[in-house]
């Protein structure tokens, strides 16, 4: 999903072109960055100076690959540049996930010669394994419940005989989805001329990779630069253990081998959120195992409460907080799988469960052996590879190794496909002799149940937290889908969005959407903190009415900034 | 010429009726101890301890609320700030805190059901003892409020076997906790006995290894398993349109109105205000020459007595002299005469009015009274009084004569037996019993009394008694 996000963007772009060579274009672009050309912002908004000069850039790489693709291969060959001198490469990405896919197209784009070794399939876990399926299943999962929903479907006057799925049919849906995603990765990487080389990427030294089969003798190359992009795995805490049938981790639930009455889903993050929102639908019974005293933990407290209203409370969900599960053990000899639970305070025995299933979706550790990091003398830390916010890799010493850097998954930061190719674009940024820090705070997250929630920034404890000790104040603003159009036409009320920020000089800390398409619509808010946008100048941009971007107008106009206030401030929305 | 006058009141055996007094900041969603306003709460004053929840309103717009969920079931104990119950109005979704600590006893508005703003919506009772006690009152008031709706017959169906379910809430935590192998619940059927308040350890589970599936949960509550349920959800709707619609009535709305929910103080005013329906009254008025008390006052006002001294002083020997003015009728069946004179005095105050009480009026000096006066208006405006202080009145005076009104008519305040309104003093002509005319400022009284306990001739001979008094107010400095 994500890397079809990133793809799209260069289909995309000759329309951007075209709107800016056009006549018209300065006044709306005058609008938008405005702000921008304060030169002591640059630092603190990476991904602003990447939009503020990738407008012609990209243009450029569109053009050309649209002459590559009329001239074929001959063209296609020129694309991926010659490497420098005495290596082989300018570049090699050790991944090909969305992380290194991303990086390998920016490569290419700006001009280096990039290899990219992939040890399993194109895509990594994001388009194999992760939210490219489960997106496929989630999609299942909304119209299910729409279906389902008699009084939902009476409100809209339609009539719906009983709905039913046929899982085969369902989980051929999500394979399917991820085998075009992968195939879309696997060409546009093709067609730009980077090499893709099979096997188990190794670093044996400083600017040396090896690849190939484990334990054969593999191929050495030398790269100026080498990016580490291996992503993750899921993890399984001790005392599990996963059969893959009955106690199976988000890998195996994405192939949808069957659809368990009762299944446990242990962890209430985003995966165990989105894989209550599928079994539900599709009939299970779900009971969350958390360890943490609240469910969903890491959301915003306010967005985490109407959640659980909405998403598990009225479901034929329950849940287990402050425990941990300390063993799963499988079904078998007619024995129903069983979970045993100690308080997470006390580690004293709970309960034990006797369930048809468990999931486990504890989060995700990464995947980083095997890739000879002892050679350059670099210690993982629970596994990850220590980074600093230039994404170059720090040795055991705390310092910089040379040409090494790591992104996405393997690195935690942020484990999200869409923060790994923004990462991997940095460092290329950064190779091609350009500074470049990414700002995190402007990554969006989201979690696809129906319906969505999303968030950009930080939540209200972490913005009172920074308020307090760096000493501003801080202002909430909510709106909620209720008072909107499109969200009541469709019958989808149930929703708000909150706003975080500062009243003093209207920035943006934190954004949280819960409610109809929120994935789409966090997209204005982190682009707005992305490019330093406040509260004071986004407010005025327009939006089609009646769509579902009014709930984040509203949510900006009632933002109360202080040194704005002769500007005409809507009512704020009593919530 | 109407005036609400009345004063909070609230029986002085409470430690909570402190909040009545509005002497606490006044909160958003604010349960009060609703029950101590009653009639009743003097005939049981064990009801005290119940506090309803109220239906907060959440925005300036809203009349009623739809409970979006119970955060806490009955049983639960509540700490003060803690989130009880949601409720949806007509913009969004708010949590409902508690500000009393208690357990939730019942719930008398159940999820996806509507309640007007101000309506009880649950119970809080102080201790463990008095669930019971809540619990039967909710359901009383259950059963009496819609009778002819059928969706009230699910509602009016558990008191038979409330003894039974009183239980299912304890019994559920040990299932958990110590007999996973003796009854295993799936979630939905987790969520559905809890609903329907089955007993789960007589239900037989028929599902996989013996666990207890939805279908056996409903089959035991007896309904027809119908896989989703429009009828309920349709059902209470009709309920909740059909309740407010008889309970208040629909008045036109006007555009740009706002509503401003009572603060504590003006809710328990209004509280005062319906039950004084119930008392028979009547008025008297009678005119009073103040010549000779306006020279009086000229003369006293240096040494800090004030008006209202001087007029209470003077209604408290009129009524020393005619105690049944002094009596109340507690029951409607006899009279209580009070063995003290306390005259209580409405006093405005921002957003509200409070009558502070000058207790043996009658006895203290003018002085002492002026003294006392001040302590107690300087009370009043700072939050301070204290319940005997504003609840102990035998007979209340209320002047709006500084404003200009020349004569007006009190509302007599639910336990006293009599009121009196003060008019404006000004020169008016008077014909003396020669005939000749001068003119002579004048005043006019006007007393609302209790007529199952004063008549009118008890009230003219008050009247007499006070006119007297003040056309000839040496006594009053004696």
């Amino acid at each position: 999903m994500h890397s079809a996000i990133s793809l799209s963007l260069s289909s995309a772009s000759p329309i951007t072109v075209r709107s800016y060579d056009g006549a018209g274009s300065s006044s709306s672009s005058d609008l938008f960055f405005r702000n921008n050309s304060a030169p002591s912002q640059l630092r603190f908004c990476g991904l602003r100076r990447e939009a503020f000069s990738g407008c012609k850039s990209s243009s450029n790489a569109v053009l050309l690959k649209q002459l590559r693709q009329n001239m074929k291969i001959s063209a296609s060959l020129s694309g991926n540049g010659t490497p420098s001198k005495g290596f082989d490469y300018d570049l090699v990405i050790i991944g090909a996930g969305v992380g290194g896919h991303g990086a390998a197209l920016h490569a290419v784009e700006k001009g280096l010669k990039t290899a990219i070794i992939e040890g399993d399939v194109v895509g990594g876990t994001c388009v194999n394994r992760g939210c490219v399926p489960s997106k496929a299943l989630l999609a299942v999962s909304g119209r299910m419940r729409e279906l389902q929903n008699e009084h939902h479907m009476k409100s809209f006057g339609l009539q719906v005989a009983a709905a039913g799925y046929d899982r085969q049919g369902v989980a051929d849906h999500a394979e399917n989805l991820a085998a075009k995603i992968r195939n879309n990765l696997t060409n546009s990487l093709k067609s730009l001329g980077v090499d893709i080389l099979t096997g188990v990427g190794t670093v044996v030294g400083p600017q040396k990779v090896k690849y190939g089969k484990v334990g054969g003798s593999g191929t050495v190359i030398t790269a100026k630069d080498i990016i580490i992009a291996t992503g993750s795995v899921p993890f399984v805490p001790k005392g599990v253990e996963v059969d893959g049938k009955t106690v199976i981790t988000s890998d195996h639930a994405l192939k949808l081998e069957t659809v368990p009455e009762w299944i446990v889903i242990v962890g209430s993050g985003y995966i165990g959120l989105e894989f209550s929102d599928v079994y539900t639908a599709l009939g299970s019974e779900v009971t969350f195992v958390e360890a943490l005293d609240q469910l969903m933990p890491g959301f915003d407290p306010e967005i985490g409460k109407l959640a659980q209203r909405v998403l598990i409370n009225p479901r034929k969900i329950d849940y287990h907080t402050g425990v941990f599960a300390t063993k799963i053990t499988p079904a078998k000899d007619g024995k129903p799988v069983t979970i045993e639970l100690i308080d997470a305070k006390t580690k004293e025995p709970k309960d034990t469960l006797e369930v048809d299933a468990a999931l486990i979706a504890t989060g995700r550790a990464p995947f980083t052996q095997g890739l000879g990091l002892e050679n350059v003398n670099v210690e993982t830390q629970r596994g990850f590879i220590p980074v600093d916010e230039r994404m170059r890799v720090i040795d055991s010493k705390g310092e910089l190794v040379p040409h090494l850097y790591c992104i996405g998954d393997a690195n935690g930061k942020m484990m999200l496909a869409h923060a790994a190719s923004a990462q991997g674009i940095s460092v290329v940024e950064q190779v091609s002799g350009k500074d470049h820090v990414l700002n995190h705070l402007s990554i969006p997250a989201a979690c696809f149940t129906h319906p969505e929630i999303s968030m950009v920034g930080l939540t209200e404890p972490q913005a009172r937290e920074k308020a307090e000790k760096e000493g501003f104040e801080i202002g909430i603003a909510k709106t909620s889908f209720k008072a909107n159009t499109k969200a009541l036409a469709e019958n989808e009320g149930e929703g708000i969005a909150k706003l975080i920020y500062r009243p003093d000089n209207g920035e943006i800390l934190g954004v949280h959407i819960f409610g109809m398409h929120a994935a789409d619509l966090i997209h204005e808010a982190s682009n707005a903190i992305a490019l330093g946008t406040r509260i004071q100048d986004i407010k005025y941009a327009v939006h089609a009415h009646p769509t579902l971007s009014e709930v984040i107008d509203e949510l900006f106009k009632s933002a109360k900034v202080k040194n704005d206030v002769s500007c005409a401030v809507a009512e704020p929305v009593a919530v | 010429m109407s005036s609400s006058l009345l004063q909070p009141r609230a029986p002085p055996s409470l430690s909570s009726s402190s909040s009545i007094s509005g002497t606490k900041p006044q909160w958003r969603f604010t349960s009060l101890p609703a029950v101590t306003f009653t009639r009743r709460a003097r005939n049981s004053t064990v009801n005290a301890k119940i506090r309803e929840i109220f239906m907060p309103a959440l925005s300036s717009t809203m009349t009623e609320g739809k409970i979006v969920s119970w955060i806490k079931s009955e049983g639960d104990v509540l700490s003060k700030g803690e989130s009880v119950v949601v409720v949806e109005s007509d913009k969004a979704d708010m949590d409902v805190e508690t500000f009393y600590d208690g357990i939730l006893a019942a719930i008398v508005v159940p999820e996806g059901e509507s309640a007007p703003v101000g309506a009880p919506i649950g119970l809080l009772a102080e201790t463990e003892a008095e669930i019971e006690e809540a619990r039967a009152k909710a359901a009383s008031s259950g059963g009496s409020s819609p009778p002819t709706t059928a969706a009230d017959a699910p509602v009016a169906a558990p008191p038979p076997s409330a003894p039974v379910a009183a239980p299912p809430t304890p019994a559920a935590a040990p299932v958990v906790a110590d007999g996973p192998r003796k009854i295993v619940l799936t979630p939905y059927a987790k969520k559905l006995a809890k609903q329907h308040k089955v007993d789960i350890s007589k239900v037989v589970g028929t599902g996989p290894f013996g666990r207890i599936t939805p279908a056996d949960v409903e089959a035991a509550a007896g309904i027809t398993p119908v896989k989703s349920k429009p009828p309920p959800v349709t059902a209470p709707a009709v309920t909740a349109a059909a309740a407010p619609a008889k309970s208040a009535p629909t008045f036109a709305e006007i555009p740009g109105a706002t509503v401003v929910p009572f603060t504590t103080m003006q809710a328990a005013v209004s509280k005062n205000m319906i039950e004084s329906l119930s008392v028979p009254t009547f008025r008297v008025g009678y005119p009073v020459m103040t010549d000779a008390l306006d020279a009086l006052y000229a003369k006293v006002k240096s040494k800090g007595v004030t008006m209202t001294a001087l007029l209470a002083k003077a209604a408290a020997m009129a009524l020393a002299q005619h105690p049944v003015v002094n009596a109340s009728c507690k029951d409607g069946k006899s009279f209580t005469y009070n063995s003290s004179i306390n005259i209580a005095v409405a006093v405005a105050i921002n957003g509200g009015l409070i009558t502070p009480v000058l207790q043996d009026a009658d006895k203290l000096d003018l002085y002492l009274l002026s003294e006392k006066w001040k302590e107690l208006v300087e009370k009043a405006r700072s939050k301070q009084l204290q319940p005997h202080e504003y609840n102990s009145g035998t007979f209340t005076l209320s002047n709006l004569g500084m404003f200009g009104v020349d004569r007006f008519d009190a509302i007599l305040p639910p336990g006293q037996g009599a009121i009196m309104a003060v008019g404006a003093s000004k020169p008016t002509p008077v014909a003396d019993k020669d005939g000749y005319f001068s003119v002579k400022n004048q005043m006019l009284v006007n007393v609302t009394a209790d007529h199952r306990i004063v008549y009118g001739a008890d009230l003219a001979a008050f009247l007499k008694t006070f006119a007297k008094i003040v056309q000839e107010p040496d006594s009053l400095t004696m």
